[in-house]
């Protein structure tokens, strides 16, 4: 498409810059004897009532048409921009002064203002480029205006104000680089809409004047003939849509170019293998789990040969920073890793079935009515325009058949479960607060009657006061219900207070498993006892620097053959960049991924007697 | 509900502001619409006229316009003139312009409401359509086309292909009438001509809604409920891209009106479009003046009429808010 | 080295429901040198009241005293006298920082808004800058998007340090950051106190975090602080109930769960 762009551009500048010259002369020679000829060898485009060359005067109008369209929109669009940025750094109630000004004008279709100032400024090329530059400027100022908006609520915005910076110098140093870009793009697509428009008004007779002339103007000398000779008619016609298009495009390339990031490389799963055996008793059985996925920058191994597995009734917490594979393996787990992902593993078990077994029906209906997910924000994880008695019935209604009085009232127990009243039910998200929304959710959930819940750090978005709450209702749910539950999040403090087991994933893989009253003293691996020591806590002595973490995790574009956390590592050696640890038994509940771990009364001023 | 209650209820507000609103523009309607005639370049009666009427006729044909009057008493007379249903004469055939508008009013506001029902029926649905084909970069050969097409048809200008229409379809092909209105083929072609654009560019932003919808965390819930797609896109994402996708095909109605001028002068069609267009042309600035007063008005109250119906079917629309 | 005083300060925003008090005639004091703590959750008002005090907020009653002096936000002047003495970093690393702009021009930026700098004293300014927030002055020809969200927060403090303020307001600065990163920035902030002897506004939902770098800690709820004492007072003995439900629900690994792990 760029290449066709590209030409189209060329061939409509050495037209704009040649054509006068070229064909300027037969454009305007008069010839009384081939008064409106039709096609003929001489005058491809046939002749107009003064015997005039159609094909030449269209290529002759090039340059008019265009200059005009051009001025039009430079003009409209400095005052524009200049007029809807300027509101990012001006003091409210001017701002609302000019916003509301600007949505005033923007009631107005700019074809209709143009043509009311075109009769205004009187018919004439000038007149008509003005009225139409005026007439564009509300729709750039809209633009430059939303655009702004967006700049005047960053924090760096607000920094700069904050440092004293006079408004001209907001304006042009912070303001008008960040949204250049797309202000640029729409210039470009409105050059064309301006070419159509100023191309309208010479048609309607406002325009260009004879003896002067343009397509429009061609065009609406050459609508009589329509019936007899079509394409004397519609020749200037085309021009112009050759002309609008070639803007058309040039702005979507130009788009294109700016959102360009190279296409990420697409794979084709391989069939999976069946699992391996399965082991008795096991809501969750994940064995050597990985993860790829492509980016623009090539593939990326964001969780690798991760093994879990849950048991009926266990709270196990999975623990990480962000970037560590926590979220991607849960969703692995579930099914619902993003378009493009590719999932390895040796051993998938839901319920004790394997899930490379089954047919897509089959594992749709198992994963359904077997695990429940429970996201992050439930302000956004509800679906906004249904209620709440639609979005809790569905699952049951699609997977258990059951009908719809039957699916209501499992959903009012549901809700009950929660602590919720049945009302709710009538509600929509909107109009719960945040903590009864992640009720909903793990209601939602409930209603059909997992095995396994997937939790994937469903307290960070709410409040402390109302997270206590949250995670005493799964606690509940866990005892009642004996459902295995897999609680994700990055806080340290609250999966070792909350959790029977932990999982410490950094880079990709699991580092660390241990029972959760260990977290305080008991922890092996470097990583996770830096991560613990690094969480300010109430009791803490805060005459001291926390502890941290020198360093950045690796990239995962360039993963290294050693230990992830070496370069970050205060207890590496040699060894440690040549080879990864595996994950190795220390005793019946606790693995750790490192050569040398840390010793266990290595820092016992942390220990607290449990 | 008590009075104090009901005046702060926000449904009240917002039908307040946007009266206020609506008040405002008409008055900037009005006072345009009354100011071009006083404003227009050199003596619109005389250029009417003609150069070598008569001094008297000219000076009598002003003080009938009311041109020779003071300019606020102008503005007064204009003002009770028009509550009173008078718009003003035609300087070129002498009868009431508030007939012309009668008469054509109903034609223009066939084609442009027809014309934006197509947008609609085509552009929602094609859009949604678009957009589950090629979600998260799939099929990228569809989505080139797809983009590369809308955008040369957002590009054709109505008029010309109003023009490229009647030589193809009325005179070369004789299926379609050629101009004028009547009956239901005659419709075809204005309908075509001005839905086309509108309907590329309202197709290309309700499949990028669409996309956002369906990145949107609920549309990941209602896959881990492994509801069927159908279910997933009509009934989850559907909903939730309407309203935004509806305020945009707003915004595109104001254009569509005031693209009938072009239209309705290609096709001939009997609306307030071509009446425009030939008065502009016979310099006929009563007609001028009337026409920007009605197109003005019926864009203003097609935007009202948007909005209220976005506030009253998104819950929770922050439409009100504004 | 200035001090802050608060006075009556309210500050309304139009919800859609109507106006809704978002602080609610909040009074305060940080004396010169010491820092305030002001934790809270989300929609108690402490964000409003911080933007409030530097004029990036509304306000609807009160005053803001700075040594003493009735700080006013009309003009263009007013604002650059408040902005010599107060400066402000905010919550997100994302957007903290001019995305076309690199680090060294950021500093520059700041550092010339009040002072005339030439070449070589520009460039030891950014560099001693950089210092001070702990980052290597390698980095001062990065653009944002190639620093971590850390080492953003860091350049933004170290812009906020550059006009050298007598206050500093830090609003959630921390909240967007994993734990092992916030340790750092926490640290940053307890040292620069030292070194520059500033006054400080801490502001967060994180208690642990606002008390980790706290002198005096102000707990706010619906627009009103329902309780302030010294950081030791209030973990020891906190009066209101409130500030007792906040502590009791914040998850720890070294002292016991209130309901106990379960078993």
């Amino acid at each position: 498409m760029a290449w066709v762009t590209a030409a189209m551009l060329t061939s409509l500048v050495v037209l704009a810059l040649v054509g006068p010259l070229v064909w300027g002369a037969s454009a305007d020679r008069p010839d009384p004897s081939a008064v409106l000829q039709g096609p003929s060898v001489a005058h491809p485009f046939g002749t107009d009532n003064l015997g005039r060359d159609l094909l030449a005067r269209v290529l002759t109008a090039t340059r008019p048409s265009l200059l005009l369209a051009l001025a039009a929109v430079l003009l409209g669009a400095t005052a524009g921009v200049l007029l809807g940025a300027s509101t990012a750094v001006l003091a409210p109630r001017a701002r609302r002064l000019v916003a509301g000004l600007i949505n005033l004008l923007l009631a107005f279709p700019a074809l209709l203002v143009a043509m009311f100032l075109a009769v205004v400024f009187g018919a004439g090329a000038g007149g008509a480029m003005l009225a139409l530059a005026v007439a564009g400027v509300p729709g750039f100022a809209r633009l430059a205006h939303t655009l702004a908006a967006g700049v005047a609520g960053t924090d760096h915005l607000a920094a700069a104000r904050v440092l004293g910076l006079r408004r001209h110098r907001l304006l042009w140093r912070h303001v008008l680089p960040n949204i250049a870009e797309p202000l640029l793009l729409s210039t470009t697509t409105a050059a064309g809409t301006a070419l159509v428009a100023l191309s309208g008004l010479s048609f309607l007779g406002l325009g260009v004047q004879p003896p002067g002339y343009d397509w429009g103007q061609l065009l609406n000398q050459g609508l009589d003939r329509i019936y007899a000779e079509p394409l004397p008619a519609l020749a200037p016609g085309l021009a112009i849509l050759y002309a609008a298009l070639t803007f058309q495009l040039l702005g979507e390339v130009l788009a294109g170019g700016v959102a360009r990031r190279g296409p990420a490389p697409r794979t084709t799963a391989p069939p999976l293998a069946p699992s391996g055996p399965a082991e008795d008793g096991l809501v969750l059985q994940v064995e050597d789990l990985g993860v790829e996925l492509p980016t623009p920058d090539g593939v990326i191994r964001p969780v690798r040969g991760v093994s879990l597995s849950l048991r009926p009734g266990e709270i196990v917490g999975l623990v990480g920073e962000s970037g560590s594979g926590k979220s991607l393996t849960a969703l692995a787990i579930a099914d619902l890793l993003p378009e493009g992902a590719r999932v390895s593993r040796r051993t998938l078990r839901l319920l004790g079935a394997d899930l490379a077994a089954m047919t897509p029906k089959e594992r749709d209906r198992h994963l359904a009515t077997g695990l429940a997910m429970i996201f992050q924000n439930p302000a956004s994880a509800l679906n906004p325009s249904l209620r709440v008695a639609t979005q809790l019935t569905e699952t049951v209604r699609a997977h258990r058949g059951a009908s719809r009085a039957q699916a209501a009232s499992e959903a009012s127990d549901a809700l009950r479960r929660v602590a919720l009243p049945p009302a709710v039910l009538r509600s929509r998200p909107h109009q719960l607060s945040g903590g009864q929304r992640q009720r909903v959710m793990i209601a939602s959930g409930l209603m059909v009657r997992p095995g396994l819940i997937i939790a994937d750090e469903p307290t960070t978005a709410l409040d402390v006061t109302v997270q206590r709450q949250i995670t005493r209702l799964l606690s509940e749910i866990r005892r009642d219900t004996s459902a295995a539950i897999l609680f994700i999040s990055h806080d340290i403090a609250l999966v070792g207070e909350f959790c029977e087991r932990v999982l410490v994933m950094y880079a990709g893989t699991v580092i660390e498993t241990l029972p959760a009253d260990r977290l305080a003293a008991g922890t092996r691996h470097p990583y996770t006892r830096a991560l613990v020591e690094s969480v300010p806590d109430l009791t803490a002595d805060r005459d001291r620097p926390l502890p941290t973490v020198p360093g950045a995790p690796p990239d995962p574009l360039a993963p290294a053959p050693g230990c992830a956390f070496e370069p970050r590592c205060p207890r590496r050696r040699d060894h440690c960049a040549e080879q990864a640890p595996p994950l190795e038994d220390l005793d019946a509940d606790h693995r750790v991924a490192c050569w040398y771990p840390v010793p266990v009364t290595a820092n016992p001023e942390t220990a607290v007697a449990p | 509900m008590s009075v104090p209650q009901l005046l702060r209820h926000p449904w009240t507000a917002f039908l307040g502001r946007r009266t206020a609103r609506l008040l405002l523009s008409l008055a900037v309607v009005l006072t345009a619409s009354f100011a071009m005639i006083r404003l227009v370049p050199g003596d619109p009666v005389r250029a009417a006229l003609g150069v070598d009427a008569a001094p008297a006729l000219v000076a009598a044909r002003r003080h009938r316009l009311g041109l020779d009057a003071p300019f606020l008493s102008q503005y007064r007379h204009y003002l009770d003139g028009l509550v009173h249903g008078d718009l003003g004469t035609s300087l070129v055939t002498g009868t009431p312009v508030a007939e012309l508008v009668r008469t054509r009013l109903p034609a223009t506001l066939e084609i442009a409401g027809l014309a934006f029902l197509v947008t609609l029926a085509v552009a929602l649905p094609g859009g949604l359509l678009a957009a589950v084909r090629t979600r998260d970069g799939r099929h990228p050969h569809t989505e080139l086309v797809f983009t590369a097409v809308t955008a040369g048809l957002a590009g054709v200008p109505d008029f010309v292909l109003a023009a490229g229409l009647t030589a193809l379809l009325a005179v070369g092909l004789q299926l379609l009438p050629v101009a004028g209105a009547a009956g239901a083929e005659s419709f075809v072609l204005p309908v075509l001509a001005l839905a086309l654009a509108p309907t590329a560019v309202l197709v290309r932003i309700v499949r990028v809604e669409a996309l956002k919808v369906l990145n949107e965390d609920y549309l990941r819930t209602a896959r881990s409920k492994r509801l069927s797609p159908a279910r997933r896109y009509l009934r989850h994402a559907a909903p939730n891209m309407a309203t935004a996708a509806l305020t945009v095909a707003g915004s595109l109605l104001p254009a569509l009106i005031a693209g009938t001028v072009l239209v309705e002068k290609v096709f001939a069609w009997p609306g307030i479009g071509s009446a425009m267009a030939q008065s502009v042309v016979s310099q006929d600035y009563p007609v001028v003046q009337a026409m920007v007063l009605v197109l003005g008005t019926t864009v203003l109250l097609a935007g009202l009429l948007v909005d209220v119906l976005l506030a009253v079917l998104d819950p929770r629309s922050t439409i009100r808010e504004t | 080295m200035t001090s802050l005083q608060v006075s009556e300060l309210t500050v309304r925003h139009l919800g859609p429901r109507g106006p809704v008090t978002a602080v609610d005639g909040v009074s305060l004091e940080i004396p010169s040198g010491t820092t305030l703590g002001l934790v809270g959750e989300s929609g108690s008002g402490k964000s409003s009241l911080a933007r409030a005090i530097v004029g990036l907020g509304p306000l609807h009653g009160g005053r803001v005293l700075l040594d003493g002096q009735e700080v006013r936000i009309r003009t263009v002047r007013d604002r650059r006298r408040l902005g010599r003495l107060v400066q402000v970093v905010l919550q997100d690393p994302d957007t903290a920082l001019d995305p076309r702009m690199t680090v060294r021009r950021t500093l520059v930026e700041a550092a010339t808004v009040f002072h005339r700098l030439d070449r070589p004293a520009r460039a030891a300014r950014v560099a001693e800058l950089l210092g001070l927030v702990g980052l290597d002055p390698r980095l001062a020809d990065r653009l944002p998007r190639q620093l971590s969200g850390g080492q953003r927060q860091r350049v933004a403090i170290a812009r906020a340090l550059a006009v050298e303020p007598g206050l500093l307001i830090a609003d959630e600065i921390t909240s967007a950051l994993d734990v092992s990163v916030q340790a750092a920035v926490l640290n940053t902030i307890r040292e620069l106190r030292r070194e520059l002897g500033l006054s400080m506004l801490f502001v967060g939902h994180n208690l642990p975090a606002v008390c980790h770098v706290s002198d005096v800690v102000a707990v706010m709820r619906h627009g009103r602080i329902v309780e302030a004492a010294p950081t030791g007072a209030i973990l020891r003995t906190p009066q209101h109930p409130y500030t007792r439900a906040l502590l009791a629900a914040v998850p720890s690994l070294r002292t016991p769960p209130p309901d106990g792990r379960p078993s």
